[in-house]
């Protein structure tokens, strides 16, 4: 029996400002305790919430990179509920009317693009911290969190697969950081993903949906998918229908578990904040931030491939991030002879693979770009053939140093005498006499097995391409 | 609309107000009056007219994005019920 899944997402990404959203306590992350929460964080009685305007700012900044509407007139809207770690009993949300509207973001799957429409994007507080282990059977909150500025941004459900889902919501990364409106660090909770998950049999209308709350790593967010969709098809093959249901992902178990039905679920009452007035968005200032945006992800993909001829696979790899879009355009710019194809080779190929092995983001990566260039430059000149880059990559990558160093004291340059190249295809020749009369008597194979044997007594140094050329003209001549 | 006792109870719950049965029945019929005064508003005809989010017909004024408040971690835990190692303490609560 076929079935389709359907995936929505929403994620809550925090805003880079520097104070929250309706306070001025600051939002640096690890600080001790309670210590950046003050009196309307931790709500005492009388305070007034005044809103940011940075936080504002970063909303204005994603609607214009989604292309969405920005709603000249919001609202500010009390979400209510009682949980020790939201202490006025309601979270300052929005509600029927959120700043963004609308929208989308293209998303790559394999070679393949696909839209995924947004449905809107909306501004509020996030809520402290529970810790409930270590207090002796009580529950310890931290209000430092209370009152950082989210931006949620919640997709419409376009989503058919897990795989999907986490390209959406590494394109949404890439995309809030790329802009600066989020620092996507996912360990601190940065970039948080709820997933709405339903399955139904082709043609049919909707299935019910369950959620999953607070996904923090794309590996958890393909885990959860995988398994929930499983488990629902699974349901409703023995017969069962599915209850609209919140769960949780528990990353051991690999399992997702319900956390509350429909029936107990939350009823918000929400209403719009009578100590917040409606937020106005002036033309200008949507103008003044406009002027400010960067070259996004898409247009780059696109100039990619128009002006560098890279696959669109290759294009969009690149423009995942901004640190590695702008780390390949810095060696594509410096390199003496424009080879954009064998800078995205390199960045995606090696530099990508040693940062991997290593768990290292590219701007830790111990060679820089101004240090790439150098290296793809020696190929460019000939003075390294690709085989012997490589090992001068690899010394960079363990050791340090410059290229050209590396090159003068391992002794790794390509030889370049074509003197010294016959000289050794000579001894060649002699020592592999049958090879020579198997080539003779027509047998092709014979003369690979002779380069590889000239390639071998240089330790790799030789031009394979001079090699083939010399040792054709002598067996030839 | 009218509510039943039931409505009252669960507001009263979602709110965490404690009713008794005898102010259950109280608070029914005062609700109850005023969702007959919202019924007589509600048969305005307002088509065409926005919305109003707030009374006042003003805009929000912003504050820059600076940090501007100290830490009076001391201060607001001196009137806390109970607290350790600088968080507050809480009842246990899991979901």
């Amino acid at each position: 029996m076929q079935w389709e899944t359907v995936i929505g997402l929403e994620v809550h990404t925090q805003l880079t400002t520097k104070s929250k959203i309706f306070s001025g306590a600051s939002t640096a992350f690890g600080a001790e305790p309670n210590s950046q929460a003050c009196g309307i964080d931790v709500a005492l009685p009388g305070v007034l919430p005044v809103l940011n305007r940075g936080a504002v700012e970063c909303a204005i900044r994603f609607g214009l990179a989604i292309g969405g509407k920005l709603n000249r007139v919001n609202v500010f809207d009390r979400k209510n509920y009682f949980y020790p770690d939201l202490p006025k009993g309601y979270q300052i949300s929005q509600f029927e009317t959120p700043i963004v509207e609308g929208g989308a973001l293209t998303i790559q799957v394999g070679d393949r693009e696909k839209t995924i429409r947004l449905t809107r994007a909306h501004l509020e507080e996030d809520a402290g911290k529970s810790l409930h282990e270590g207090f002796h059977g009580m529950t310890g909150i931290d209000l430092n969190r209370a009152g950082t500025p989210l931006l949620e941004i919640v997709s419409e459900p376009d989503m058919g697969s897990a795989t999907e889902a986490v390209a959406y919501a590494k394109a949404l990364h890439g995309l809030v950081t790329w802009i600066g409106t989020c620092d996507g660090n996912m360990q601190e909770g940065s970039f948080r993903c709820d997933a709405n998950v339903s399955v139904r049999r082709p043609g049919e209308p909707l299935g019910t949906r369950r959620e999953i709350k607070n996904l923090n790593s794309f590996r958890f967010l393909e885990q959860a998918i995988n398994y929930e969709v499983r488990w629902q098809i699974g349901e409703i093959e023995d017969g069962r229908a599915i209850q609209q249901a919140t769960v949780l992902f528990d990353s051991d178990s690999g399992e997702t578990r319900m956390m509350r039905t429909k029936e107990d679920a939350h009823d918000y009452r929400y209403f719009p904040d009578p100590d917040l007035l409606p937020v106005k968005l002036d033309e200008d200032w949507i103008e003044q931030v406009r002027a400010t945006m960067p070259e996004l992800p898409q247009a780059r993909r696109a100039r990619y491939q128009t002006e560098f001829g890279l696959s669109a696979y290759d294009a969009g790899a690149l423009t995942g991030s901004h640190v590695l879009s702008d780390y390949f355009e810095a060696v594509v710019a410096s390199l003496p002879k424009a080879d954009p194809k064998l800078v995205a080779n390199w960045v995606m190929g090696e530099l990508s693979a040693a940062l991997n092995k290593a768990e290292l983001g590219l701007a830790e990566s111990p060679i820089t770009a101004i240090m790439l260039t150098k290296l793809l430059g020696r190929i460019q000149d000939g003075t390294l053939s690709g085989k012997l880059a490589k090992q001068v990559f690899e010394v960079m990558w363990t050791e340090g140093g410059e290229p050209d160093a590396i090159i003068a004291a391992k002794g790794l340059k390509q030889m370049s005498d074509s003197g010294e190249v016959e000289r050794i295809i000579d001894e060649v020749l002699a020592a592999n006499a049958k090879s020579v009369e198997e080539f003779r008597a027509g047998k092709d194979k014979a003369f690979n097995a002779l380069v590889g044997q000239v390639m071998k007594a240089t330790k790799g140094k030789a031009n394979p391409a001079q090699v083939n050329d010399l040792l054709r003209a002598k067996l030839t001549g | 609309m009218s509510l039943s006792i039931d409505d009252v109870r669960r507001i009263a719950h979602l709110a965490r107000i404690r009713v008794g049965e005898d102010e259950a029945v109280q608070y029914q019929s005062q609700l109850n009056g005023v969702f007959d005064l919202i019924a007589r508003m509600q048969a305005v005809d307002t088509a065409g007219v926005a919305p109003m989010a707030h009374a006042r017909d003003l805009f929000q004024r912003l504050r820059a994005d600076a940090v501007t408040e100290p830490n009076r971690r001391e201060a607001f835990q001196a009137v806390a019920p109970q607290v350790a190692g600088g968080f507050y303490l809480v009842p246990k609560v899991i979901e």
